[in-house]
């Protein structure tokens, strides 16, 4: 029985916003020439391969599923009404894939290929006296990364990570780019009073703090919602959707408090581009408003938009990092490296040192954060050489 | 002038109410004073009569906007709206949901222990990103710069987290230079705001550097940075004398917009080092779900923002004469 979650949906158009602009740059003569010099720059295909690892990731942990009940004789189990009853564990194909790290518990804390656990205990042996000695590890060498504090394995929790950091770099900005090219387009084709209210609008969401604001929208809306892990019936709409979802509304609300910049750079290039020879001529042809905004003004400003995806998706990984942190972030069950940063903080403390929870959230937050600002430098650099270096 | 800033005053009003009613809206509509009082209260066991009185206390026992009841204009004043952000205007923050501190009072202590943090982290700051930036600029093109970039694009991929964790480990814990976190009136404070500045400062460089430099590079093939080469003045002297006088006015706009955010602190440095400021009080304030603290920070955090736009345009208007009072 699948399950899909609103940021599923996100995870979903994020793939067919790929497929479409694969196909897109080959017919428009321009992306095709931005995309040529892109692929000159070896440095950052590299990247672009790293990134398309972890979407790919993200894709797979973005596919689930529930089993249904087998009984212990082997029979499926239904409810009273006589439909089949399904598991409240909704496992994703990362999931599915990763089974055995999935499952692999072990009792608290190993190291990275250990054969035992970290810490000692009184062990009892066979001939009834107990000692005080490193107990065998269940798996031992299977954790090539270690486990937690409660045993689970740290790279199968850091791959679960993936997925949240790519719905909220992502996903956040694909959520508020239509808004912002509605309003940007509207107050700088049309000026006048539409002009003043739509920059009041942003003026005034800017001028709130942006943290303060996610703190605000997350503390009333996001409670209630999906949290992770087990799912209850009363979340699920249809028997399939769940529609809230805690980290839906960290994504939108992260979109409100970032789409102001979009939607004033999107407004400045409409008043350029409306003033221009092209536009005033299909004007004098007689051709709608509508009409000159979705051919002419619309594609023109799809460069900025592009460009502030790639640049905004790093800022914004980084801050769900920040923000899980703090506690406002992602539900607890999720997977996320702000968690995994929350919990192995004072690790460090410990000795000796339990290093390796850290260093992989580090690592897979790096991997995907360098990749990302590199790749982005080389996509702004070839759509708009105006921008270099900024 | 006079005029200008005045002008640029009014036109900061409407906007302040707007960032009210959008947090009424949120604080008052979304979520009720009868939720707020929920949450304080605990969710068992609570009666009806004891969220009257808590509502009764903390003033939240009026309608959210319009108050059908009262006749005239009290239709409007006797509404928790009305309350609870008219006299925000004039900073009376009034009490806390839970403890019933003076949020007011609060502010203004806690003020001067995140000034004590972000003024040096701040001036160092920009100090060590402007001098940074310059020398890339200065040895623009090779092997210098091209690594300088490379490092500043690795550096501003490293979450603020893993500075701080890493610096007081490394800095705080194993060279045991400085106390790990804490803090202490008077100069004696200094032993504990050196890390927390020094990992403030690491934090910034990637992206600061990177802005500054671009900045440098505009500035220096314009025609001007020519004229001076050619009258035969060195590359120092151009760079430093002529260059960077101009490139004030970008660097402007991104550093004076952010002085009034000092009084603000930083919320997760003064956490992680227990620095008793704004930031951390805001932090607690999340935790224990105390909404009057957060809506007094989030009125603080606009009225900052919008001074720090209008001493933005003020500044422009000094350091460069082009631009007039319009």
């Amino acid at each position: 029985m699948p399950v899909i979650l609103a940021t599923d949906f996100i995870v979903f158009f994020l793939a067919g916003a790929v497929i479409y602009f694969a196909f897109a740059v080959r017919r428009d003569g321009a992306a095709a020439s931005a995309w040529r010099e892109i692929r000159k720059n070896r440095l950052a295909m590299a990247c672009l391969a790293v990134l398309a690892l972890y979407f790919s990731v993200a894709l797979l942990d973005s596919i689930r599923y529930r089993d249904p009940v087998i009984n212990e004789d082997g029979v499926q189990a239904m409810t009273e009404e006589g439909s089949a009853l399904y598991s409240a564990q909704a496992l994703s194909l990362l999931d599915r894939a990763f089974e055995g790290m999935r499952t692999n518990h072990e009792k608290t804390y190993s190291a990275p290929f250990a054969r035992q656990l970290f810490v000692k205990e009184n062990i009892e042996l066979t001939d009834g006296t107990t000692v005080r000695e490193y107990a065998p590890l269940k798996h031992p060498g299977a954790h090539f990364l270690g486990t937690d504090k409660v045993g689970n394995d740290v790279f199968f929790n850091a791959l679960k990570g993936i997925r949240t950091a790519v719905v909220i770099g992502a996903g956040t900005t694909l959520i508020i780019v239509p808004f912002a090219i509605f309003f940007g387009v509207v107050a700088g084709y049309f000026g006048g009073i539409l002009d003043d209210i739509v920059q009041y609008i942003y003026t005034t969401l800017a001028s709130i703090p942006g943290v303060l604001l996610i703190v605000a929208f997350m503390l009333l809306f996001g409670t209630t919602g999906y949290q992770g892990g087990l799912i209850s019936e009363g979340q699920l709409s249809l028997g399939v959707f769940v529609f809230n979802d805690r980290l839906f509304w960290l994504a939108l609300i992260l979109g409100i408090t970032s789409w102001t910049d979009l939607c004033r750079l999107i407004r400045g290039e409409t008043l350029k581009l409306r003033e221009l020879e092209y536009v005033q001529a299909s004007r004098a042809f007689g051709v709608s408003r509508p009409g000159i905004i979705y051919r002419h003004i619309v594609p023109n400003v799809m460069h900025l938009v592009l460009i502030t995806f790639v640049l905004q998706f790093s800022a914004l990984v980084l801050a769900e990092a920040i923000l899980s942190y703090i506690g406002i972030g992602v539900g607890p069950q999720m997977g996320s490296w702000g968690n995994m940063i929350n919990t192995s903080r004072l690790e460090l403390s410990m000795d000796p040192v339990v290093w390796w929870n850290l260093t992989a959230s580090f690592l897979f937050m790096f991997g995907l954060v360098l990749p990302a600002n590199i790749f982005g430098d080389a996509v702004r650099d070839a759509l708009d050489p105006r921008l270099r270096y900024r | 002038m006079l005029s200008y800033i005045i002008r640029r005053i009014l036109y900061a009003v409407p906007i302040i109410i707007g960032v009210n009613v959008l947090t009424a809206l949120l604080f008052f509509y979304v979520n009720t004073p009868d939720d707020m009082a929920r949450k304080v209260l605990g969710e068992k066991n609570v009666t009806p009569a004891a969220i009257e009185n808590w509502k009764r206390d903390h003033g939240y026992d009026l309608p959210s906007f319009v108050n059908t009841e009262e006749p005239g204009i009290r239709k409007v004043t006797e509404t928790v709206f009305f309350q609870k952000s008219v006299p925000l205007l004039w900073f009376d923050f009034g009490r806390s949901d839970r403890n019933n501190i003076d949020i007011g009072q609060e502010i203004r202590t806690r003020m001067w222990a995140s000034l004590a943090i972000s003024v040096p982290m701040f001036m160092a700051g920009v100090a060590v990103n402007l001098f940074l930036a310059m020398m890339l600029a200065y040895y623009r093109a090779t092997y210098i710069d091209i690594w300088g970039v490379i490092l500043a694009v690795v550096l501003m991929s490293v979450s603020t987290l893993f500075y701080i964790i890493g610096g007081q480990y490394i800095l705080g814990k194993l060279l045991r230079l400085f106390p790990i976190s804490g803090f202490d009136a008077g100069l004696h404070s200094v032993k504990f705001l050196v890390l927390p500045v020094i990992i403030g400062i690491m934090a910034s460089i990637g992206t600061g550097v990177r802005f500054y430099r671009t900045v440098f590079l505009e500035e220096i093939n314009k025609d001007y940075v020519r004229t001076a080469r050619a009258k035969g003045l060195t590359e120092g002297r151009v760079l430093f004398k002529h260059a960077l006088k101009n490139a004030m006015i970008p660097v402007l706009t991104n550093v004076v917009v952010s002085i009034p955010f000092l009084f603000y602190g930083s919320l997760i440095l003064e956490t992680f080092f227990a620095i008793p400021g704004l930031g951390s009080f805001t932090i607690d304030a999340i935790q224990s779900q105390d909404f009057a603290i957060v809506r007094s920070m989030v009125y603080l955090g606009s009225i900052l923002y919008i001074i720090g736009l209008i001493m933005t345009d003020i500044s422009y208007t000094l350091v460069d004469p082009r631009v007039r009072f319009e």
